[in-house]
């Protein structure tokens, strides 16, 4: 992690959870080590993009979220849309844009049961992109 | 404590103030008072933002100078931001839109609020410094540093736009607070006047916000005819005039509260006439912008409606007119 100052942020302050993209480990994957820290008790947000998204458009939702939902089916999922994020800091941009903004949560879906992984992502990302539209 | 003239005058908008908001809301709880719902509306957030103005110029008559600087300078900032977020940018404007918000707009309101003590302290007006430093040093570099970034598509639109909320938002409405820095006349030996500069502070926002009222109050008569019905259709001719007429009477009135030596009440009065005309060139202008976004409102400081740009427009196109009218009545 670069830099005492980032790493004591990221860790102390946010809490985050850190993933290492560059070794995934089949019995320690991400979405384990996702549900462990979420246990019975905590909250995760995540981003599903993956990345940060340079255009305006949402991106495509990798599949993390769907394997996490699969495991726990009982994880309640709450859309959030943060509006004119990509105005205020862009991606690769260090100097922020005082803009206004305004976040969105909007009513929690489930994964249902049986549903294919594609048509899951698919309605994930249409209840956050309808938020923007609020 | 407080002259009389200062007194007569803060005092005496107060009270109307006070009587105004009883009005609106007794005749809110009414239900049925013959008025549409919508006016009383309008009149219910205009009276509550100038409850807000009267507690930012409470600043000017107790806390000084500064305070009444900075406190310009914060809305200066949230208007703009409003501005901004209304008007579409590209990630090429970005840098540049940074030392607008962080270099341009502190600094514009710093060399209002130093300016006394610089010209106590060395015997400098930086004056023509605050007065060149949006339109010369800050447009000229918004145009390099966007093109710096390399996106040239719509270039002169991107940059204009930038530069119109600079102007509108920081430079315009820092002639406000400048209004404190003016040289009034002097004052014979033992005539003491410590809150004169305030007081003229006051009579212009009062001037500009009850020259909104009216011509607001005279477009409900019943024959209308709009003036621009494409971009706003609540501003009648019958509104303009009829409310600028009064405001001018109004403004004419007070001239006791203001320090314009000599000429007084018609002095006074072409200083309201001036506010409400430059009031209304404002008031109509961001409605264009408006218009052209598809909003009805700037932004969402003031409960859900409305934002603090929608207030203070007829301010910022009013102040640097009033500022520059008087600064040279004040010389000739």
């Amino acid at each position: 992690m670069a830099g005492p100052v980032r790493r004591y942020m990221a860790t102390k302050v946010f809490h985050a959870l850190l993933i290492d993209r560059t070794e995934i480990k089949v019995h320690r994957s991400p979405v384990d080590l996702m549900i462990r820290e979420i246990g019975h008790r905590y909250s995760l947000i995540v981003f599903p993009e993956g990345g940060r998204s340079s255009g305006r458009e949402i991106g495509e939702f990798k599949s993390g979220l769907y394997y996490l939902c699969k495991k726990r089916p009982d994880l309640e999922l709450i859309p959030v849309h943060i509006d004119n994020m990509n105005r205020i800091l862009p991606r690769g941009e260090v100097l922020p844009v005082p803009l206004l903004t305004c976040i969105s949560f909007g009513p929690p879906i489930w994964l249902e049961a049986g549903e294919p992984k594609v048509d899951f992502l698919r309605r994930a990302r249409e209840a956050v992109r309808r938020l923007k539209e609020i | 404590m407080m002259d009389k003239t200062t007194l007569g005058l803060v005092g005496g908008v107060l009270v109307l103030l006070a009587i105004a908001t009883a009005v609106v809301y007794l005749l809110r709880r009414r239900g049925d008072s013959g008025l549409d719902t919508a006016i009383l509306e309008t009149f219910r957030l205009r009276i509550r933002a100038w409850w807000a103005l009267c507690t930012i110029l409470a600043a000017a008559f107790l806390f000084g100078q500064a305070a009444t600087v900075i406190l310009f300078g914060l809305i200066s900032f949230w208007a703009l931001r409003e501005f901004i977020t209304l008007t579409p940018t590209r990630p090429g404007d970005h840098r540049a839109l940074f030392w607008v918000f962080f270099l341009f707009t502190p600094l514009q309101f710093v060399l209002v609020g130093i300016q006394g003590w610089v010209k106590r302290r060395w015997g400098v007006d930086t004056y023509g410094l605050y007065s060149i430093l949006i339109p010369v040093y800050a447009f000229l570099f918004i145009l390099a540093r966007v093109a710096m970034a390399g996106d040239y598509k719509r270039f002169l639109e991107r940059t204009a736009k930038i530069q119109a909320g600079l102007l509108v938002c920081v430079y315009c409405l820092s002639y406000a607070p400048a209004i404190l820095t003016l040289e009034l006349p002097v004052l014979p030996e033992g005539q003491e006047d410590p809150y004169r500069h305030a007081r003229l502070l006051f009579f212009f926002v009062v001037i500009v916000q009850l020259s909104d009222a009216l011509q607001y109050a005279w477009a409900q008569i019943p024959s209308k005819h709009v003036i621009v019905p494409t971009i706003n259709p609540t501003k009648t001719w019958e509104g303009l005039l009829g409310g600028t007429a009064s405001v001018t009477l109004v403004g004419a009135a007070l001239w006791w509260a203001t320090p314009f030596q000599g000429a007084h009440w018609w002095m006074a009065a072409l200083m309201s006439l001036v506010i409400a005309v430059m009031g209304f060139a404002g008031s109509l202008t961001l409605s264009a912008i408006k218009r052209d976004r598809g909003v009805k409102d700037y932004g969402t400081l003031v409960e859900g409606h409305g934002g603090v740009l929608d207030r203070i427009d007829s301010i910022c196109f009013a102040a640097p007119v009033f500022f520059h009218f008087t600064r040279y009545w004040l010389r000739m």
